[in-house]
């Protein structure tokens, strides 16, 4: 096997040693929001006309998780590493820094990718829900899961710490998760709010996401794509540029 | 031939720290190679670099003819790395660390090659325990076991033996011993001063940043000109004429230097002039510590304490020494 190889067979074995904790664990909390919202909310909307609430909120949901659990996943293993200093197993080997970067992210889409079907088919339990556009879903799932895999590993690569680790999660993916589109249609919200949402990219994930699901959606799911798209090859750039140098791993 | 090791004009600062101020190095193919110095010397930071753990401000470092910047795929592939700090993953077992740092150097079905090593580090009772449950002991020989999986032609162990016990000691020098036999370079820092002296055949010490000492061991232990006359008198004080010589005095043993043999016979004439009797007389040879300490701090010359054993240069390698 490869080196690359077997550093994604290493990370995968990683999570999946502790699947209680990384895929079980997270479809349940995503299962209680599903429960709760749908609880509260039951009859009161609909949204884009026709669609239940509860149906609304299951792709949001689902997106949520494969964003969450693949960052979780490439900057744990990587913050967890450098503190125990066992990370080194990996910095002596020949591996490139595209062999590095790889790894860590293909790890972290499959993560997010189990973690969301997982979601996914508990909640086709209770929701009935449609799958107008396959194709659009596993583009989005694949890019967001990416995109978020690669902010992980920056995170793991910037933090000392497993503090810092936790600020950058709840101060910068937690808000842009929440304030992304999962609970609402941005067209509910006051315009100031509806033009705030357009510069965060993980609304236009979770909308395109949706699209599959319903075949509507807020805006354009080429456009969302295009936007998805576009910041998976700049962070790839900057985090390769990291790697590259050395930052903060070599020293 | 290609060193095995080329160092040239290595500095390397962090922060206002100046961890190494121009290092020149080689080492031989085959070389058992020792790198000794206080802590802070820039020991670990020298083999850092050479493992493209650390990059350095200046100069370059081959190995095995490899630059570790520009050809860092076959540097790497050279050079097994024994880190100091006992490091593990608690996710797997001894096999799977193993089967899997392999992995990282592109060898997949290296099964038969990891159960000869782990054979000879006596890791096999543990092949299967996660690393989670291991001694510190049992943790240090699977760092060893990780080093070798590439079977590297440079072996480079950054104090191995650091509170680890006798036995393992022993065990593990013999198996490096055999790992030299076989052809491979090895490069040893140690703060265990004996150990470097009856295994390595050439060192280079370290003091902030600098080499201040590179020589064959034999040399360097023979550079010292002085030995050591011990003595306990009775009947008399100590001649005048020997006031200068002397290094330590206490409890009535005084401890003298002297610059050759010759001198010991008239350090006893002055003695019996004096009309002292001698009641116990220990000659000291110098070792390795002793220059060790000499050059680390010229000033104090080394000597003068009490628990020096007085046999270290008679038997090289019966080890470990009291």
């Amino acid at each position: 096997m490869s080196g690359f190889g077997t550093l994604l067979y290493k990370e995968l074995l990683r999570f999946w040693k502790v699947a209680f904790q990384t895929i079980a664990a997270p479809v349940l909390t995503t299962l209680l929001y599903l429960l709760i919202f749908s609880h509260v909310m039951q009859g009161q909307a609909r949204v884009y006309g026709a669609v239940p609430y509860t149906a609304f909120l299951v792709p949001g949901l689902v997106m949520m998780a494969v964003l969450q659990n693949a960052f979780a996943n490439s900057s744990s293993s990587l913050i967890q590493s450098k503190i125990t200093g066992n990370v080194i197993f990996v910095l002596l080997p020949p591996l490139s820094y595209w062999d590095f970067f790889a790894a860590y992210v293909l790890a972290s889409v499959v993560r997010g990718m189990v973690v969301g079907v997982g979601v996914l088919l508990v909640s086709l339990g209770f929701v009935e829900l449609s799958f107008a556009h396959p194709l659009w879903i596993l583009a989005f799932t694949l890019c967001g899961s990416a995109v978020l895999g690669t902010l992980g590993l920056i995170a793991g690569i910037w933090a000392e710490k497993f503090d810092q680790i936790a600020a950058f999660q709840g101060f910068v993916i937690m808000p842009l998760t929440f304030l992304s589109g999962v609970f609402y249609s941005i067209h509910s919200l006051p315009v100031f709010w509806q033009n705030l949402s357009r510069f965060n990219p993980f609304f236009y994930m979770i909308d395109g996401f949706r699209y599959g699901f319903f075949g509507v959606s807020d805006i354009d799911p080429a456009l969302s794509l295009v936007v998805a798209a576009a910041s998976l090859l700049a962070l790839t750039a900057f985090t390769l540029a990291l790697l590259k140098r050395g930052y903060k791993l070599r020293h | 031939m290609t060193p095995a090791i080329l160092v040239q004009q290595v500095h390397k600062h962090f922060g206002a720290v100046q961890a190494l101020s121009g290092i020149d190095l080689e080492v031989a193919p085959g070389e058992f190679f020792g790198l000794l110095g206080p802590n802070g010397a820039g020991k670990t930071t020298l083999i850092n670099i050479l493992a493209g753990l650390t990059r350095a401000d200046r100069g370059s470092v081959r190995v095995m003819g490899h630059d570790v910047i520009e050809d860092y795929r076959a540097s790497r592939r050279a050079l097994g790395v024994v880190p100091q700090e006992l490091v593990f993953d608690p996710f797997f077992s001894v096999r799977e660390t193993l089967r899997i740092q392999s992995g990282y150097f592109g060898l997949g079905k290296n099964d038969a090659w990891i159960d000869e090593v782990m054979h000879h580090l006596d890791l096999t009772g543990k092949a299967d325990a996660n690393m989670r449950s291991l001694s510190g002991g049992m943790k240090r020989r699977v760092l060893v076991a990780q080093a070798l999986v590439h079977k590297p032609p440079v072996i480079v162990l950054d104090e191995p033996t650091a509170g680890v016990d006798v036995e393992l000691r022993q065990g593990l020098w013999e198996f490096v011993r055999g790992l030299n036999r076989d052809g491979h370079t090895i490069v040893l820092t140690t703060h265990y001063l004996d150990e470097a002296e009856a295994l390595c055949a050439r060192i280079a010490m370290l003091k902030q940043g600098r080499i201040v000492a590179l020589d064959t061991t034999s040399r360097l232990v023979n550079r010292r000109d002085s030995l050591y006359l011990k003595l306990r008198l009775s009947g008399a004080a100590l001649p005048q004429a020997l006031a200068a010589r002397v290094r330590d005095s206490h409890d009535g043993v005084h401890t003298l230097r002297l610059r050759s043999y010759a001198e010991i016979e008239r350090a006893l004439a002055h003695v019996r002039e004096a009309g002292a009797h001698i009641e116990e007389l220990e000659l000291l040879q110098p070792d390795l510590e002793d220059v060790f300490v000499q050059i680390m701090n010229p000033e104090q010359g080394g000597r003068g304490r009490e628990e020096r054993s007085a046999v270290s240069l008679l038997s090289p390698l019966a080890f470990p020494k009291p």
